[in-house]
């Protein structure tokens, strides 16, 4: 009646296999990404060198290509991005979970997760449609009127207003970022043990010194995290980018003047160009872009090991 | 039986020597259980044992013998080796990396640590029950068919007969013989734990392993659960763990007492309980440490 | 002040009032981002439904000044899309059962965690070009195979990060009793872990339905686009997000009410899905 074990054990074999496997295609893939990115990259780098980096210059009509440009607008609008979403998504983290009233609790929580998962594209077709307009006519105005002649940062908020340029492409991504960001920040000051909280209340502390002095320490690290996170997500977006940056390979100072960043520039011309250099330029362009992104990521995770290390070993 | 819980819950300085062990199995009992346990037919022969969780020596040189259709009990205060030591008898502990066995362990004289061992064939002898009820995300008939299927080939007519007679066995038939297609998990606590052991004995193990079967149950559960034990020791070479002595006491016809990973005493149960030979058991039983 | 006679009023009534802006800041943040949110999706619901009509479900997209539609579009993106999860969704269940089950503390496991979380992040534009090189060039030209590989790329990383995280749920206990009755180690995987994590290794695989079916940045190099009706995926495909950029870019005023349609689409079926993901996730919560 008993059958034998050595069915059971080849087919263990090939099933453990099978998912070792997939889990190694895992890697090959970054590898073949990495390889292909490189091999793709190769002729501008040989040609161009390390300058490609540090030139402004993007002409394809005397081939002559260097990234700073676009690295230099990626940069910018990621910046731009986390200093609008980073604070923003912490107050709405904070009203979720310390102010809000329990009804209103879990449809507010949902829907800013739902916002997360709305394509990229919408916000970039809102941008150009609505925002860019609005921003031309309200705002740039006024901040070109004021912040434009004050000393020092003046260059870089004065200029005609069009709508499009740098900086709506930074607000277009710091909004995109806000309910991804807050949702990371409630999940984090949700596992806060209500406990730790309760015990801090006992003694008399205030709500905001619950935040400072409990909720904080205790997330810290995992905030840090949820921030790299999200940086990363700006440093690669490229359609609610591309819509609004106004796709412009000059260097401007002013944040209002159209420029480009590494993604738009690629979605923009990638199809187009042509000469091997150009199509070169653009994938070396895209490397670098893949190392930020990797560079960003790589931080995010040094924190969280960092963060279980401190915590010791949870079983 | 849950009675006897009780008064010793409210009576905590009361020692089960000073009660006088009205309850202890065996105690009125015929000559055959009056021999210690190596002078009965053998089930397993554990021959100097060593049990290592990575560099953590858990188990030192244990040597027992459990005999045949008898209910061995394993008692000892938390940590001391008792669950390591009953899962090294179906080496389920090898599910994880870093956990290892050196010694001999001996099923009816077959070692099982020996590397070439099936371990799937020596599981299907060696049936184990957990200390939570670990019901499959199926139905109450596909968790007991589970089992079976994998080792008999059954007609429609003939799985049904095993099913009925393993939850029968169990004393759970009457109570979910119109629940059969109701999946597992939807049962009660008490009546998932007397599922997985249904399940456990479908496949007609030899021995069936119990690993504090009761502490996550009510004392009514409790109750038909052990009822269950002795019913089953007829067939089967039961060995329990368990933290309360009184269960122990209850149930097994033999008792090994352990600490620190080691083998303090072993022997008939009624002994253990009214004249142990060891300090340190005297002083577990009576309640001193623990 | 209420008895307590060594309380620091001056320091009490300071606390208080940071606390206070603290927490009026927090209500404003909110609104402030709130406030965008909404203004975003009241633009997309008054559009989109404004130029949503049957034509655009069923005309293929026009040329400038004609009327037309998005089925075209329409129907590649479902083609794309489910080819891109049938691609990934194996490969990434299996990858994650291996982290779960079988490799759980190892070097390799750690490596190909690290490995996944890199590619989870990576720009998805940048994997569009990756696909450009190893299959669009080669071959010579863009396919709706080559886009459904660029969606692969961007499912696999979460399918194989939901996979891992629900199997981990499933309790020890639960293979330790499969193990404990003889089953061999595939099986315990296959019927009893499997069983337990279903909810959860659906919910995955449709949380990454729902991330590709709006990725255009990747698409843009890949299947491009195709003005008529293709139902061959080896060949350019329409899609909707990559219809939606060039609409919306383009200097007609019909194919961007086109866009805001598509537009329209593309967030509500995102949404459904999500909400999908939801109920399934609370049912498995209850159960």
């Amino acid at each position: 009646m008993i059958r034998s074990g050595t069915k059971g054990r080849i087919l263990d074999v090939i099933f453990s296999s099978a998912t070792k496997i997939c889990a190694i295609s895992v890697f090959l893939i970054i590898v073949a990404i990495m390889v292909a990115l490189f091999a793709g990259a190769w002729p501008a780098l040989k040609k161009f060198g390390l300058s490609f980096i540090f030139s402004a210059e993007w002409n394809p009509v005397t081939e002559q290509f260097g990234a700073l440009v676009a690295i230099y607008g990626t940069v910018v609008t990621s910046i731009i991005a986390m200093l609008i979403g980073v604070p923003v998504s912490f107050g709405i983290a904070i009203f979720i979970t310390e102010l809000c009233p329990s009804w209103l609790k879990q449809p507010i929580a949902t829907a800013i997760e739902l916002l997360a998962a709305i394509p990229s594209i919408i916000y970039g077709m809102w941008g150009l449609f609505v925002f860019a307009p609005f921003f031309a006519d309200h705002i740039e105005p006024w901040i070109s009127s004021t912040l434009g002649n004050l000393p020092i940062i003046g260059p870089l908020f004065s200029g005609p207003p069009l709508g499009i340029g740098v900086l709506t492409a930074g607000i277009i991504l710091g909004i995109m970022v806000i309910p991804f960001m807050a949702s990371v920040f409630r999940d984090l000051f949700e596992v806060v043990p209500p406990v730790l909280k309760e015990s801090a209340y006992g003694i008399g502390a205030t709500t905001w010194e619950v935040i400072k002095k409990i909720v904080l320490p205790y997330t810290k690290v995992g905030v840090v995290g949820a921030i790299m996170l999200g940086l990363g997500r700006a440093l690669g977006e490229t359609m609610a980018v591309t819509f609004v940056i106004g796709n412009a390979d000059r260097l401007e100072t002013s944040l209002l003047m159209p420029g480009n960043t590494i993604s738009s520039s690629l979605a923009n011309q990638f199809t187009e160009a042509v000469g091997e250099i150009y199509t070169s330029s653009l994938i070396a362009l895209g490397l670098i872009l893949f190392f930020l992104t990797f560079l960003v990521l790589a931080l995010a995770k040094y924190l969280l090991i960092r963060l279980t290390l401190k915590e010791g070993v949870r079983t | 039986m849950a009675d006897t819980k009780a008064k010793s819950d409210s009576k905590p300085n009361q020692t089960l020597l000073e009660r006088g062990f009205a309850s202890i199995k065996g105690s009125d009992a015929d000559e055959s259980s009056k021999r210690g346990p190596s002078s009965l037919p053998l089930k397993i022969q554990v021959k100097n044992l060593d049990f290592y969780y990575g560099k953590f020596h858990a188990l030192h040189s244990i040597s027992m013998d459990i005999p045949e259709k008898k209910v061995t009990a394993m008692i000892g205060p938390s940590g001391c080796g008792k669950s390591t030591l009953i899962r090294c008898f179906n080496r389920i502990y090898e599910l994880y990396p870093k956990q290892y066995a050196t010694g001999e362990i001996l099923l009816d004289g077959r070692n099982i640590l020996d590397p070439k061992e099936d371990l799937n064939l020596l599981r299907a002898q060696v049936g184990m029950v957990f200390q939570k009820p670990t019901p499959f995300p199926m139905s109450v008939y596909d968790n007991i068919a589970f089992g079976v299927r994998l080792y008999e080939n059954l007609s429609k007519d003939e799985m049904d007969e095993r099913v009925e007679w393993a939850l029968k066995k169990s004393a759970l038939w009457k109570e979910v013989k119109d629940k059969l297609k109701q999946i597992g998990t939807a049962l009660s606590g008490g009546q998932q734990q007397r599922l997985c052991i249904a399940r456990a004995i479908a496949v007609k193990p030899e021995v069936v392993l119990l690993d504090e079967p009761c502490s996550a149950l009510d004392p009514i559960s409790t109750a038909k659960v052990e009822e269950l034990i002795d019913e089953l020791a007829d067939d089967y070479t039961i060995i329990i763990v368990t933290h309360n002595m009184q269960q122990a006491a209850r149930v097994s016809d033999f008792t090994a007492f352990m600490y620190l990973g080691k083998l303090i005493e072993f022997d008939r149960t009624e002994k253990m309980f009214t004249n142990p030979t060891r300090k340190e058991t005297e002083d577990y039983i009576t309640g001193r440490f623990g | 002040m209420n008895g307590l006679k060594n309380i620091n009023a001056s320091l009490y009534r300071r606390r208080r009032f940071i606390n206070y802006a603290v927490l009026a800041s927090s209500i404003l943040t909110t609104l402030f981002g709130l406030f965008w949110l909404v203004w975003l999706l009241v633009t997309l619901f008054s559009h989109g439904f404004k130029y949503l009509n049957l034509a655009v479900l069923t005309q293929p997209t026009p040329p400038p000044g004609e009327a037309g539609g998005l089925a075209n579009a329409i129907v590649g993106s479902i083609m794309i899309t489910c080819m891109g999860v049938a691609i990934g969704a194996p490969v990434g269940v299996l990858a994650g059962t291996f982290l779960s089950e079988y490799a759980a503390r190892s070097r390799i496991a750690h490596v190909i965690r690290f490995v996944n979380d890199v590619l989870l992040s990576a720009p998805s534009i940048i994997l569009g070009v990756f696909i450009y090189e190893i299959v669009v060039v080669p071959s010579g030209h863009f396919s709706g195979w080559a886009g459904s590989l660029a969606l692969a790329l961007i499912a696999l990383p979460i399918i194989v990060r939901t996979t891992e995280d629900m199997l981990r749920l499933v309790p020890n206990t639960v293979r330790e009793a499969a193990c404990a009755l003889g089953a061999p180690r595939w099986k315990v995987t296959v019927s009893v872990v499997y069983r337990a994590a279903r909810a959860g290794i659906f919910t995955g695989i449709l949380l990454a339905i729902a991330r590709i079916s709006g990725e255009t940045a990747p698409l843009l190099f890949t299947a491009l686009n195709n003005q008529f009706w293709s139902s061959s995926l080896n060949e350019p495909m329409a899609n909707l997000p990559v219809v939606i950029f060039q609409f919306a870019m383009s200097p007609y005023e019909d194919w961007q009410h086109l866009a805001w349609a598509g537009a329209l689409l593309i967030t509500i079926s995102v949404l459904v899905l999500n909400i999908i993901v939801r109920t399934f996730l609370r049912a498995g919560h209850k159960s």
